[in-house]
């Protein structure tokens, strides 16, 4: 049984995420062909340094995902603090104030188990760097649903909890370093 | 993709809570309802979702435990500072200049925000010529919002909140403290109507000359959006005030052309003259 192309990228990091993305996300060609949705968990009422300081390095348009926009490809949307992000059933993007999810708001599993209710096995999950818990079950439902699952390597992550629990909930998740993670998806830019 | 047996499901169970009931959650952001809902489902204890409505549509008890899961009640008072400054620096100076005044909080929750308002009025000195209308559709969030008595540990948020947004008082003027709870002085509410509204089923019902509905509409589709903000431009007096959370913006609404934007960066917008 062979996967649908990918459709969409989910990525989720906690602590030590900002020097995990500068590795990647700088790495993905201005053509790129695919949606980047990304959940990092900030203090709450810290606005989002990570989009000016990622825009200034990437050749995507970086942005803070608003609720109700439509997703483009070649863009990299990031969850403003404080509101998870969905992916809606009619493909646009979705804020909410709902609970925090394993003390998270944004939480990672909720923008994975939505997007992966939507894109199925055309999605693309990667579980970065951290020191909880949270993506693990997120990671699972992109496996579930047929998507590729990739975790970052233990023995290189600046916080190893987050993979390791999402490895541990989803075994067939691929193992990789930052950099052969930021060469994969960078190659799926290239037809 | 998505159009799994769930799906179905929850279709169907918005569909018999429209016919049963009259609460209309059919046009709500479909992945938060479909989230809320798996919660339900297993906090209540039903195999299916299918369980659920049979539940619900038999037994009337079942409905507000599960308007619970349905409706999300967070909030806080003086929920971003910076809104409630930017409402006492630039709206309350164009507010004053009316004799009397009627404020629309729409989708209250349990009053957080309706306390906000009230104080913030109070220390402008317009409280006394001000009536509050404060709607929700969860009746049990209406009545927390009439009693206005909140759980002690919130109230350290509440209070830094309430020195960010410049208040020139002390949150601790406004509540007496007893058994790890706060409950707020009843003055607060002496103008202040406590009614259900929902605005996906209601109409206008008064001229507001400022109107407060914040992290409400992010639970609606578009076209419930628009049906919102078409209630809120219908019910409000030339050149009123609508504010927002700071998450929501007219940028996508069918509406956005009756309105200016009048705080930027806090979604406060203004009536154009019709
Ligand atoms: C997240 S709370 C917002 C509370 C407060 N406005 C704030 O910003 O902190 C959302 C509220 O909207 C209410 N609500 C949901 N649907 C509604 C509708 N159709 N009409 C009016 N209120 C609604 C819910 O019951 C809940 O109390």
């Amino acid at each position: 049984m062979s996967r649908p192309p990918p459709a969409a990228i989910v990525i989720g990091a906690s602590a030590g995420a900002v020097q995990a993305l500068l590795t990647i996300l700088p790495a993905l060609p201005a053509s790129f062909p695919l949606p980047v949705l990304v959940v990092v968990h900030v203090p709450a009422d810290r606005d989002n340094v990570l989009v000016p300081l990622l825009q200034a390095k990437c050749r995507l348009t970086v942005k803070e995902a608003e609720d109700k926009e439509p997703i483009s490809a070649g863009v990299v949307y990031f969850a403003p603090s404080d509101y998870h992000l969905l992916v809606e059933t009619d493909g646009g993007l979705a804020l909410s104030t709902d609970e925090a999810v394993n003390y998270s708001r944004p939480a990672i599993d909720v923008l994975f188990e939505s997007a992966a209710d939507v894109y199925g096995a055309s999605l693309i999950g990667v579980i970065l760097t951290g020191a909880n818990h949270d993506g693990a079950r997120g990671l699972r439902a992109v496996c579930d649903a047929g998507g590729v699952a990739i975790v970052q390597d233990k023995a290189e992550a600046y916080a190893t909890a987050m993979p390791a629990a999402a490895r541990d909930a989803c075994p067939a998740a691929t193992t990789m370093t930052l950099d052969a993670i930021a060469s994969y998806l960078a190659s799926l830019g290239v037809a | 993709m998505s159009d799994s047996i769930e799906d179905l499901e929850i279709q169907l169970l918005l569909e018999a809570l429209h016919q049963r009931y009259h609460y209309d959650f059919r046009h709500y952001a479909r992945a938060s309802i479909k989230r809320r809902l798996a919660q339900a489902r297993a906090q209540l204890g039903f195999p299916t979702i299918s369980a659920l409505q049979d539940r619900v549509l038999h037994d009337p008890n079942m409905l507000p435990r599960l308007l619970d899961f349905l409706t999300v009640q967070v909030s806080e008072m003086f929920r971003d500072p910076s809104y409630f400054r930017a409402l006492r620096e630039t709206v309350l100076p164009h507010l004053r200049t009316y004799p009397s005044l009627k404020v629309w909080i729409a989708g209250c929750s349990m009053g957080e925000e309706v306390y906000s308002l009230a104080i913030l009025f109070r220390e402008e000195g317009l409280y006394d010529r001000t009536i509050f209308y404060a709607t929700d559709i969860n009746p049990e969030a209406l009545a927390a919002a009439e009693a206005g008595v909140y759980a002690l540990d919130r109230i350290r948020k509440f209070t830094e909140n309430h020195q960010k947004s410049g208040g020139k008082s002390s949150l601790s003027d406004y509540y007496t403290a007893a058994y790890g709870r706060a409950a707020f002085d009843k003055s607060l509410r002496s103008r202040v109507v406590f009614s259900d509204h929902s605005l996906v089923t209601d109409a206008v019902f008064a001229e507001m000359h400022l109107i407060s509905c914040r992290n409400v509409m992010i639970y609606f589709d578009r076209p419930l959006q628009d049906r919102a903000i078409g209630l809120f431009r219908d019910s409000l007096t030339r050149k009123g005030f609508l504010g927002l959370g700071s998450k929501e913006s007219l940028r996508f609404s069918a509406h956005a052309g009756a309105f200016v934007e009048f705080v930027e960066g806090e979604k406060i917008y203004q009536r154009r003259d019709p």
